[in-house]
């Protein structure tokens, strides 16, 4: 494995006295895309916030490219899909355009980074409609472009495809491998939809506040660690793509 | 007409009252996105204590109220950032409690001649030349401090968590946001009032959000939309002898009211 620019070491987290994550390890490289499941509550979404430096770890440390995330100041180098980012409830008006500008602020040439990643999801004719008047699944390639549009080599996409329907769910996971595969970008997507992830992921993590798997989605099902997770049995269906 | 402008007192208020019209929206529209729009009613309130403060210790008034509301508003976030009250709970709170100081001191001090409805209400003919100074000087900072944060404020106010996720200090932000609503409410307390300043930062908003498409938008709207209700309620005050505060705040009001309407009208293909 190259050398992990994302690393977990021994990262535990709780909130007051209820512990979501215990001792967790865990490395990412450069280029993998991975996917993160687990149950509800699992501490999926607590995993993200970590990486994102929005939580500080009560235990270990969080690390990328070498640094503590809590210190570390070329952020734009995360781009950050949020959950339910697809089914946005804004107070006022906000227009495309403006919402991927935020996502360019600090960027050097941000009206550039703006126009190629409005481009990139194929949205550029758009950019002056607001918000509101789009589907749940166009609302979800803005953030998409928000996040393209900090210049990222991470992009991290928490459930992305709650609220968006199917048809809208292929394109997305489309484009995201897309990233992974022109653009070169690391992924890293939480997800409940074990089912797709597993045939779109290179690696997965599978969280139930321990860590209980991290490796390659063949295993992940030949070794029954769904069991495990769920304690229940589980059919998979591979598309082998 | 004409002969409004030739009386001091309505030129002062006039100048005034265009500081306002521009601040007060401008910094509701912040507010409103942030779901933050209740503070510069709790803030109001607690300039009057701030006003009451400064008459009884011999300062100007607008003085007292600008250093008590900042302090207000400091601890305001703090107790919303530190979660152990929630905001509507600390804004409640301040909202009250802002206002019974300013009666008990006021009372307290009866001997001092302060027309306290005033400062409730509004009063163009009170704005005094230091008074408009004060006001003057306080919306350029307004203004320049909108300028030049214009863009990660407006992040912040759409989506915090994102926003720092991004590497901005929301939390500094925040405390520019608020230390700039305590500063409009104290500019806008002469003309307008404590009772009514709330009003005026979010009617021209919610007026201006009926008919605007993107931000910048509802931002332009807003302002347009807020001078033009201190105009028409500082007119209608004058030669119909209103209450300055209560009249502008019904123009806004009727400015809502007509961008509701007229938002609704289908629109012919």
């Amino acid at each position: 494995m190259q050398q992990p620019i994302i690393q977990f070491q021994d990262v535990s987290f709780a909130y007051q006295r209820e512990a979501v994550l215990a001792r967790v390890n865990l490395a990412i490289a450069a280029g993998e895309y991975v996917g993160v499941i687990g149950p509800n509550g699992g501490g999926k979404t607590t995993l993200i916030k970590l990486l994102l430096g929005l939580l500080a770890p009560q235990q270990g440390r969080v690390l990328v490219w070498g640094e503590e995330v809590q210190t570390f100041r070329s952020r734009h180098k995360i781009g950050y899909v949020p959950q339910r980012a697809g089914s946005s409830d804004f107070r006022l008006p906000v227009t495309v355009g403006e919402i991927v500008g935020f996502g360019a602020l600090g960027v050097p040439a941000a009206e550039q980074s703006v126009a190629q990643a409005l481009a990139y999801v194929d949205m550029a004719h758009l950019a002056s409609r607001p918000l509101a008047e789009l589907s749940g699944g166009q609302q979800q390639k803005v953030f998409i472009a928000k996040a393209l549009a900090s210049q990222p080599e991470v992009l991290v996409l928490d459930e992305p495809t709650v609220g968006v329907d199917v048809r809208a769910q292929d394109e997305f996971y489309q484009l995201i491998a897309d990233l992974n595969k022109t653009k070169g970008l690391t992924i890293i997507m939480v997800s409940h939809d074990i089912d797709v992830v597993v045939n779109e992921v290179s690696k997965l993590v599978c969280i139930n506040e321990e860590l209980v798997y991290h490796g390659r989605p063949k295993d992940f099902i030949e070794k029954d660690y769904l069991a495990k997770l769920y304690g229940k049995t589980r059919r998979f269906i591979l598309h082998g793509h | 007409m004409i002969d409004i402008f030739t009386y001091s007192f309505m030129i002062r208020a006039l100048l005034a009252g265009v500081a306002i019209g521009i601040v007060a929206p401008l910094i509701g529209t912040f507010l409103v996105a942030k779901r933050y729009a209740l503070i510069a009613d709790s803030l109001a309130h607690v300039s009057l204590a701030g006003v009451a403060i400064g008459v009884v210790l011999g300062l100007n008034p607008l003085l007292g109220a600008l250093v008590v509301t900042i302090a207000a508003a400091f601890v305001i976030e703090k107790l919303r950032e530190g979660r152990r009250v929630t905001a509507e709970v600390a804004l409640a709170m301040f909202l009250s409690s802002g206002l019974a100081v300013a009666v008990v001191l006021i009372g307290l001090v009866h001997r001092v001649n302060v027309d306290l409805l005033s400062y409730l209400f509004g009063s163009i003919t009170t704005v005094t030349t230091s008074d408009l100074w004060i006001i003057l000087s306080l919306a350029v900072v307004i203004l320049a401090t909108i300028g030049v944060l214009y863009k990660q404020l407006a992040y912040t106010a759409f989506d915090e968590e994102q926003a720092r996720a991004g590497g901005l200090r929301t939390k500094l932000l925040n405390q520019v946001l608020i230390l700039l609503a305590a500063v409009t409410v104290v500019v806008s307390l002469r003309i307008v009032g404590g009772l009514l300043i709330g009003a005026l930062t979010v009617l021209p908003v919610a007026a201006a959000s009926q008919v605007a498409k993107s931000f910048r938008q509802t931002v332009v709207y807003a302002v347009g939309c807020g001078l033009a209700a201190v105009l028409i309620g500082l007119f209608t005050s004058y030669y119909l002898n209103l209450a300055a505060g209560g009249a502008i705040v019904l123009s806004a009001l009727l400015l809502f009211v007509i961008a509701f309407v007229t938002s609704r009208i289908p629109t012919q293909r």
